[in-house]
């Protein structure tokens, strides 16, 4: 029994201790951006830190004001939107075709593929960035969507291809032919009976993917100079203050926060999905 | 096999496993394609440049310049500082990630509740844009804005990002932040395999809970660990952004890889930053190397994360 409660003691603080560790530094920057210039500083305990004293929306205002054409963050967040939405899809249709013959057909130079996407996987992103530079001015890709689609594509396959082997490995292919033979034309069995067993799979591929595309900084900040294409990781490395002697952390903050809150409720409504694709069982060639 | 197939190819294969190829070849040829386009072109191409002598700010000089980059490169201590910073920084982080994400991963197995709460927590940090986490740790840090100098046994007024360690301290502490529940959860994954009854039999034993850890997670999860460390290594190696806002290189906390974006965008030569760039790559080689031939890490059971 006493052995019992302290078991239920010890889990609680740590369960505890992990939610303050994931938490703390998203309530704080969703703190901050409600926070006016004056109080920012303010807060001499941790608690008052992280409480705003005059709450304000006022620097969420300041980051739509002025419309698209003024508003240093309405064209990175639609950039980053499109960019996203866009690699994701790609993305998403070469690998599943690929990893469609991967785990269903015999064919000379399957391993080499895999260890090939691991290889991309682990290639460092930096190196790729001068010739692209160069070539991206060259072929009039620099600063254009494109131009950051193409290098989210090459390395977000890797991780698309491995997470999409892995549950198409596990899907009963055979139900096709058992639909065939009940009177099912190929295109029933296809749609009536693989996609709805696939679609998981590829949904959490295409959120991981997304994730992907929406973090990235060093593509985004090398190879875009103006609105045009710059998303919103990179906007917040320029975001400059109201005038030059104000800081612009509230505006950081406020885009951060902005930024944020859809991963968050992405993260909430799909975790199962998340940790499935993320940990589904590694892949032997 | 399909003995009484008439159609036997010159190969000795048949038509039917022939079509099968072609078909496999077609479904992952658009996928390959897209993945070489951007790595092993540019890769080469890396090469080229920086074996020229290419500043975008005079482009009528120029011309091939041998390994004369490379000689630069090497013989500057900015490379050998940054090597050190980034190799610094890359060590101390994965090992706190790898001791709290083991935590982490053992809480998340055993917890008798509250199981949901804890993966769902965990993932924030890894869905959260680098930018941003990074953003967060720098105004945490903050001696005026901050709430890291309100805790006890902190000095109210310390400059974090004032001094080198002390930066490096608040670098560390997004990097781990950030990255520790993917470590988590791939952990958490090797933790499963391990058959239970083997922990029933070490108690029935009477092998305490750090006996079982040492003599039988420990050695059965290894060949998970390793993979996880490799990838996450790797990936620590490449750190950018984090340091970018954070310091912007200040106090000599440049990373390698900002040393290659400053030449290559910054200061618009091509030549010394490609130079750069192919020895980052031959440095991330080395570490893949060492990890696969010296621990003997199994890449079949690797898999691309981050």
């Amino acid at each position: 029994m006493g052995r019992g409660t302290r078991e239920y003691g010890l889990w609680s603080i740590g369960i505890i201790l992990i939610l303050i560790f994931a938490l703390v530094p998203v309530l704080w920057i969703v703190s901050l951006s409600f926070k006016t210039p004056a109080t920012i500083a303010s807060g001499d305990t941790v608690w008052s830190s992280f409480w705003p004293d005059n709450f304000t929306w006022k620097n969420y205002e300041s980051l739509f004001e002025g419309g698209i054409d003024e508003s240093p963050f309405i064209a990175p967040l639609i950039n980053s939107i499109g960019i996203a939405l866009i690699t994701t899809l790609i993305s998403i249709v070469l690998a599943s075709f690929c990893a469609y013959a991967i785990a269903r057909l015999q064919f000379p130079g399957k391993a080499l593929i895999l260890a090939g996407a691991l290889a991309i996987a682990m290639f460092p992103p930096i190196s790729t960035v001068g010739p692209l530079f160069d070539m991206w001015r060259t072929l009039g890709l620099y600063d254009t969507w494109p131009g950051l689609i193409i290098p989210y594509l090459t390395f977000s396959l890797p991780l698309a291809i491995y997470t999409l082997v892995a549950f198409f490995r596990e899907i009963p292919w055979d139900l096709e032919q058992a639909a065939q033979v009940d009177g099912a034309t190929p295109f029933q069995a296809f749609r009536k009976v693989i996609i709805p067993l696939a679609a998981p799979g590829v949904f959490t591929a295409a959120i991981l993917v997304f994730i992907f595309a929406w973090n990235d900084f060093l593509f985004a900040i090398s190879l875009t100079s103006s609105d045009a294409s710059r998303t919103v990781p990179a906007a917040l490395a320029f975001f400059t203050g109201e005038s030059q002697f104000t800081e612009p952390t509230g505006s950081i903050a406020a885009a951060a926060s902005i930024v944020t809150v859809p991963i968050i409720i992405f993260v909430l409504i799909f975790q199962r999905r998340i940790v499935a694709g993320l940990t589904a069982g590694a892949v032997k060639g | 096999m399909s003995g009484i197939s008439a159609r036997l190819g010159r190969d000795g294969a048949t038509e039917r496993t022939r079509s099968e190829r072609r078909l496999g070849w077609m479904l992952c040829a658009p996928a390959v394609g897209a993945m070489l386009l951007v790595t092993a072109y540019p890769i080469g191409y890396a090469v080229v440049l920086s074996l020229q002598d290419l500043d975008l700010r005079f482009p009528e000089e120029g011309g091939f310049a041998g390994l004369d980059n490379y000689q630069a490169i090497l013989t500057s201590d900015l490379w050998w500082t940054d090597l050190f910073n980034t190799v610094f920084v890359m060590a101390i982080s994965v090992a706190i990630e790898l001791t709290l994400g083991m935590i982490i991963a053992l809480v998340m197995y055993r917890a008798i509740f509250g199981r949901g709460v804890v993966r769902t927590s965990v993932l924030i940090p890894y869905g959260i844009v680098t930018v941003v986490a990074a953003f967060s740790w720098q105004f945490a840090f903050d001696p005026e804005v901050g709430w890291i100098n309100d805790l006890p046994f902190i000095a109210d007024d310390k400059a974090w990002f004032g001094e080198r360690f002390s930066s490096f301290a608040a670098v560390i502490t997004a990097e781990v932040w950030k990255t520790t529940p993917f470590m988590a959860l791939l952990l958490l994954a090797g933790l499963v395999t391990i058959d239970d009854g083997l922990y029933e039999a070490a108690k029935v034993d009477g092998a305490s809970a750090w006996q079982r850890f040492r003599r039988i997670t420990l050695p059965l999860m290894k060949p998970a660990i390793l993979v996880a460390l490799l990838f996450r290594t790797l990936d620590a190696f490449r750190i950018f952004d984090t340091i970018f806002v954070m310091t912007r290189g200040a106090q000599d906390t440049e990373s390698v890889s900002i040393l290659g974006y400053n030449q290559l965008i910054g200061r618009l030569n091509l030549g010394l930053g490609s130079a750069v760039s192919v020895l980052i790559f031959v440095c991330v080689f080395i570490i893949a190397f060492l990890f696969i031939r010296g621990f003997g890490v199994r890449m079949q059971e690797g898999r691309p994360g981050t």
